[in-house]
């Protein structure tokens, strides 16, 4: 009975829209946990979120719907993203477990946690009747009533968010700033000086990429025909041995091969 | 369809962010696991506000908004001091206190 005034309280396109979006935002949260990457992570996060919204467009609430895809996939997500390009490669995870076992134990507490929540909030609205949002929202629309209650009767709370919203970005601030001493800052005298009596005046040679190889991790060679290992950056893990030259290099590989090994001195 | 079907989703999200915070050893990943079960909690407010033809589910949900973004500045302003200082996002790391 209380099934079918459930489904005759909810239109088929709200059900339609649910088993669609609804798999979509658990997919999203399953990749946001399960992504080595965590770039990946952020981006299920993102596929989440909206679908999240589209969920408070249909249970008539479009001003939190717009909200959060501003605030949130627009801004919060976005700040996500900056601070995982600033941290750069060691944004992957470690696969190691300080914890033995600790894995298995969270993933059945939280299958666990799960049933139990889910059943307890199932059961609780199971069979009152829906009342809706139409009385509501009727009076000059959503945005209209959210805002009235907001600047009425949560007034202070309002007050309050505002400075918690000053505090973070003063503390943000803070925190991000790199205070240099005085006579920390080396200007470009300072910096012509150490670069001449660090006994290195020349930049770093560049590596061998148009000599016989097309790839920036290959190594620049030297007159007498070893491997300069500083023509290639730190950031590329390890230069090629000449092993490895060879065996990527095929044929055309041979001068270099003729030159490592025949140049020496 | 039941309308409570929300609140199952709403769940089960908040469920498989709690368990990514558990799992999860990169301080970021956690971050964005706290901002799902955010969502999760959002979701469900907004759900109960229709449930009980009560606007004020959805001014709760705006006042959680607002709260986490405040967090996710704060947060995400602390773990890159930690980057700077120990070249490394991971949870792990950070436990100069335990000592």
């Amino acid at each position: 009975m209380t099934t079918t005034l459930a489904a005759a309280e909810i239109s088929n396109g709200e059900a339609v829209l649910f088993w669609i979006l609804g798999p979509i935002a658990l997919a999203g949260a399953f990749g946001t946990v399960l992504a080595r990457n965590a770039i990946h992570a952020a981006l299920f996060l993102v596929m989440t979120m909206g679908s999240l919204g589209v969920f408070y467009f249909i249970q008539e609430a479009p001003f939190l719907g717009v909200v959060q895809i501003i605030v949130y996939t627009g801004a919060i997500m976005i700040l996500f993203l900056f601070v995982l390009m600033l941290v750069g490669r060691d944004s992957s995870d470690s696969i190691v477990e300080t914890l033995r076992g600790q894995r298995w134990a969270a993933s059945l507490c939280g299958i666990g946690f799960a049933l139990l929540i889910a059943g307890g909030v199932y059961r609780a609205v199971r069979n009152t009747p829906m009342a809706g949002l139409a009385t509501q929202n009727a009076n000059g629309g959503n945005v209209t009533n959210v805002a009235e209650l907001l600047f009425t009767k949560y007034l202070f709370a309002f007050e309050l968010t505002s400075a918690l919203l000053i505090t973070a970005a003063v503390g943000a601030m803070v925190l991000a700033h790199v205070e240099l001493e005085p006579g920390e800052r080396r200007g470009q005298r300072t910096l012509s000086h150490e670069r001449v009596r660090s006994g290195r005046p020349q930049p770093l040679p560049g590596p061998g990429v148009f000599a016989t190889h097309d790839s920036v991790a290959t190594p620049a060679l030297l007159p007498d025909g070893s491997v300069a290992p500083e023509s290639v950056s730190r950031l590329v893990d390890e230069p090629l041995s000449p092993d490895e030259l060879e065996r990527h290099g095929g044929p055309g590989l041979q001068p270099v091969r003729r030159g490592i090994e025949g140049g020496q001195p | 369809m039941n309308p409570s079907y929300y609140l199952v989703l709403s769940a089960a999200l908040f469920t498989i962010g709690a368990v990514g915070v558990l799992v999860r050893r990169n301080a970021i990943v956690v971050f964005m696991c706290v901002e799902l079960m955010l969502n999760a909690s959002n979701l469900a407010l907004v759900a109960f506000a229709k449930q009980n033809g009560n606007l004020e589910g959805q001014i709760a949900a705006f006042f959680v908004m607002v709260v986490a973004a405040a967090e996710v500045v704060v947060g995400l302003a602390i773990i890159m001091t930690i980057f700077r200082t120990r070249r490394s996002a991971s949870v792990d790391d950070a436990s100069l206190l335990k000592y």
